[in-house]
């Protein structure tokens, strides 16, 4: 170890330092939007319960073909179980990031994560 | 060396063609083989996301940038990208465009970086600015036609990190072997 530490000169540490810098400053500037912090359940189109990601709950919204049931744990969210018929929302698994969202939509209830900002799923012009 | 297609056969004047092999074409070949081999290497090495690779090939664009020049690191550079795509199968592939971006790029910054103070920077040095080139080439490229969405730009810090651990390493072992003398070649610095 000590024989490759000559190796490094000066202006190497400032560049090894800087670029560690650049990658530590990259994470919040890549992965904008922050944390889960919310979760967005709605029900025909209209919110049926906004829940902080602190606590393990679960919700049962109810739909034209039945209950959805949803669960809630500290930094994540997801659909547990679903009346439509192809389970795409089910399959979706736990949503962490801000911006993910199941949609049952058969059964009109969806559930979005929300972070800190607004992140947009799709931009048009 | 000569070799020279002369008459043969009806023994007429037939044109000659004259293919002269310098010395500086046996070195390009054989630092483009070395550099070939790593990659083969590099390859061989399992990666946990596709793109995060420790790139050996570049501790010898390194070497040969410092001893013999920014021409030859390009010349054995891409004859490493060209051979390695062919060997690897992926010649023409959407990866042999990613790969030639990012050694472009790379050698770009290489060209200009040589010319910091020697005193103060080294391999080290050119090592990760050289990967931070290169991962910003590929991620650029890869937005611009394979993937036209942001989402890939949600990679960027993993690959910027691993181009930094990997940039440094190689850094370090291209310096490393700098350091000690040349065995099988003569010193040309």
């Amino acid at each position: 170890m000590k024989s490759w530490l000559p190796l490094i000169r000066p202006g190497d540490w400032l560049i090894m330092l800087a670029s560690a810098l650049a990658v530590g400053a990259s994470f919040p500037i890549f992965w904008q939007g922050g944390l889960a912090e919310r979760a967005i359940i709605r029900q025909e189109g209209r919110i049926f319960a906004e829940v902080d990601l602190k606590a393990r709950k679960q919700y049962e919204v109810a739909g034209p073909l039945g209950t959805t049931l949803i669960a809630v744990e500290p930094g994540r969210a997801r659909v547990v179980a679903d009346p439509s018929p192809r389970q795409y929302c089910v399959k979706q698994g736990w949503l962490m990031r801000p911006g993910e969202i199941a949609i049952c939509a058969p059964n009109r209830v969806s559930l979005q994560i929300a972070g800190r900002t607004r992140v947009y799923d799709s931009i048009s012009y | 060396m000569t070799r020279s297609a002369t008459e043969h056969g009806t023994g007429t004047d037939t044109e000659v063609m004259q293919l002269t092999v310098t010395e500086e074409d046996r070195r390009v070949a054989w630092l483009a083989t070395a550099a070939v081999g790593l990659s083969l290497v590099d390859a061989a090495i399992p990666s946990p996301l596709p793109g995060v690779k420790p790139g050996l090939a570049n501790i010898v664009t390194l070497i040969v940038l410092a001893r013999y020049g920014w021409g030859t690191a390009v010349w054995v550079s891409a004859l490493r990208v060209l051979a390695g795509s062919l060997l690897l199968g992926f010649f023409l592939a959407p990866g042999f465009f990613l790969s030639l971006t990012g050694t472009t790029l790379s050698l770009l910054t290489l060209g200009l970086a040589r010319h910091l103070p020697k005193r103060w920077f080294g391999p080290v040095s050119l090592s990760i600015l050289a990967a931070f080139a290169h991962i910003g080439g590929q991620l650029l490229l890869a937005r611009a036609w394979l993937i036209p969405h942001d989402g890939v730009f949600l990679l960027t810090p993993v690959f910027a990190g691993a181009a930094l651990v990997f940039g440094t390493i190689n850094g370090l072992i291209a310096a490393k072997l700098m350091s000690e003398p040349a065995l099988s070649e003569t010193p040309h610095a």
